[in-house]
C-alpha cells in the first residue's frame, strides 16, 4: 500500500523526478489501468472503477498529508486550490500544478498539469477512446476534500493522452458537508 | 514524568484504540480477624470499601484467590462469607478498580460531547472545543484534527512536549493504521505495527520531552 504514497520526502533522498521510486508508482498504476481495461468491456466502467479506488485511496491520505504538513482549515476554496497545487501535489506526485480559469464566482477552477507522472510512459491504443487514465486522480481529490468537509466535482477537462495540449482537471466546488463538520472547530 | 493513557476517538465518539501506560500502583494485601474494621458495600457489581482508610479501593481478591465481581471465585457472596467467624482471619488484597473497556467506551463518548459543550459555552466566537484539562494528578490533552479525529493523551501534569506527541500519533495513526489495506475506517484500531511504534513514541516521549520535526 505504501508504494500508492511515494511522498516527496523519500523522492528526495535520492534524486529528482524520475528515479525508480516514483516510476514503479507508475509502473504499478500502470498495470492497474491495463488488468482493469481487461476486466471491464467499456472504458466508461474502468473510468468508475479508478474513481472509486482514487476515493477510496484519498480519505485516508488526507490524515497522511495533514499529518505531515502543517496546513490548516482553509476558509475559501483559492485557498483549497493552492494547497492542492502547491503543497499536495508537490508532496506526493512532485509537481506543481497551476492554478487558472477562475469561475467569476470563485468556485470552479482549473489544475493546469504540465506533466503528469502517471502517463509518463503511456500510448492510449485506439479502441480506448473513452478511457481516462489517470480517473484514479479524481478520486483522490474527491474523497480527500470531502474528509474536510467539501463535497467537490473533479473531473479530466483535457488530457494529452488524448490529443489534447495540456492536462486539464477541473474541480468545483459543490457544497459544504455540514454534518461532517466536527464540533468546536470554528 | 510520565505519560498514563492514549485514547483515540473517532468523528462519531466512538472509541477505536485506547492504551494504558502505566502499571497500577502498588495493590495492599492485608490480613484480618473479626470483626472487620472496615464497611465494605457493593458498586455496580463490585465490592469496595465505602468507609475504612481508602475509600473506594476495590477488594481484589481474598485468601490470595481473585474474586468475581461481588462473588467469590467459589461463586459464593463475599459479604456472606466475611459475616462468618469461622473464615477468620481472612487476608485480603486491595487496589484501585480499573476502567473496563466498556468503561473506557463510555468516558470517551462522554469526553466526545464535553468537547462540543466546551466550543459551545464559550463566550468568544471560533472557540475550539476542550484542548487540555487540569486535576491535581494528571492532564488530559486533546488534539482534533481537521477530520474530526481527536487523540487524547493523559499524562503527569509536569509532562512537557505532550503538544509534539500528539502530533506524532497522529502521523503513526496515518501510518499503520490507514496505510494498512486491512484497517477499515472508524473501525476499532487493532494493528500491532501502529501499537509497536505507538510504544515507542511515549517512551522517547517520556525521557526526552519533545520531539523534533519528522523524528
Amino acid at each position: 500500500m505504501t508504494i500508492l504514497f511515494p511522498s516527496l520526502a523519500k523522492r528526495d533522498s535520492v534524486t529528482n523526478r524520475g528515479h525508480s521510486n516514483s516510476e514503479l508508482f507508475t509502473l504499478t498504476y500502470g498495470a492497474l489501468v491495463t488488468q482493469l481495461c481487461k476486466d471491464y468491456e467499456n472504458d466508461e466502467e474502468v473510468n468508475k472503477q479508478l474513481d472509486k479506488m482514487g476515493y477510496n485511496i484519498g480519505v485516508r491520505l488526507i490524515e497522511d498529508f495533514l499529518a505531515r504538513s502543517s496546513v490548516g482549515r482553509c476558509h475559501d476554496f483559492r485557498e483549497t486550490a493552492d494547497v492542492i497545487a502547491k503543497v499536495a501535489f508537490k508532496m506526493y506526485l512532485g509537481i506543481t500544478p497551476s492554478v487558472t480559469n477562475w469561475s467569476p464566482a470563485g468556485d470552479e477552477f482549473s489544475l493546469i498539469l504540465e506533466s503528469n507522472p502517471l502517463v509518463d510512459f503511456v500510448e492510449l491504443p485506439d479502441n480506448h477512446s473513452n478511457l481516462v487514465y489517470s480517473s484514479l486522480l479524481c478520486g483522490v481529490l474527491r474523497g480527500a476534500l470531502e474528509m474536510v468537509q467539501m463535497a467537490v466535482d473533479v473531473r479530466f477537462a483535457q488530457d494529452t493522452l488524448r490529443g489534447d495540449n495540456v492536462t486539464e482537471i477541473r474541480m468545483k466546488f459543490i457544497k459544504r458537508i455540514e454534518e461532517n463538520l466536527p464540533a468546536g472547530d470554528e | 514524568m510520565a505519560i498514563f493513557s492514549v485514547y483515540v476517538v473517532n468523528k462519531a465518539g466512538g472509541l477505536i484504540y485506547q492504551y494504558d501506560n502505566y502499571v497500577p500502583r502498588a495493590e495492599v494485601e492485608k490480613t484480618f480477624s473479626f470483626p472487620l474494621d472496615l464497611v465494605l458495600k457493593i458498586y455496580d457489581e463490585k465490592l469496595v470499601v465505602s468507609f475504612g482508610q481508602r475509600d473506594g479501593i476495590r477488594v481484589l481478591s481474598i485468601n490470595g484467590v481473585d474474586v468475581n465481581g461481588k462473588y467469590t471465585a467459589e461463586g459464593k457472596e463475599i459479604l456472606e462469607y466475611l459475616k462468618d467467624p469461622a473464615n477468620y482471619p481472612v487476608s485480603i488484597r486491595f487496589g484501585r478498580p480499573r476502567l473496563t473497556s466498556n468503561e473506557k467506551l463510555m468516558l470517551a463518548s462522554m469526553f466526545h460531547s464535553l468537547f462540543a459543550i466546551g466550543s459551545q459555552l464559550s463566550p468568544e466566537v471560533g472557540s475550539s472545543g476542550i484542548e487540555m484539562l487540569e486535576t491535581d494528578v494528571f492532564k488530559l490533552h486533546c488534539f482534533q484534527t481537521l477530520t474530526g479525529i481527536k487523540f487524547i493523551v493523559l499524562a503527569d501534569p509536569r509532562q512537557s512536549g505532550i503538544d509534539a506527541l500528539l502530533r506524532k500519533i497522529y502521523e503513526i495513526y496515518s501510518d499503520f493504521a490507514l496505510k494498512n489495506p486491512f484497517y477499515s475506517l472508524e473501525m476499532p484500531i487493532r494493528c500491532e505495527l501502529f501499537d509497536q511504534n505507538l510504544k515507542s513514541a511515549l517512551e522517547i516521549a517520556e525521557k526526552a520531552g519533545a520531539f523534533g520535526p519528522g523524528s
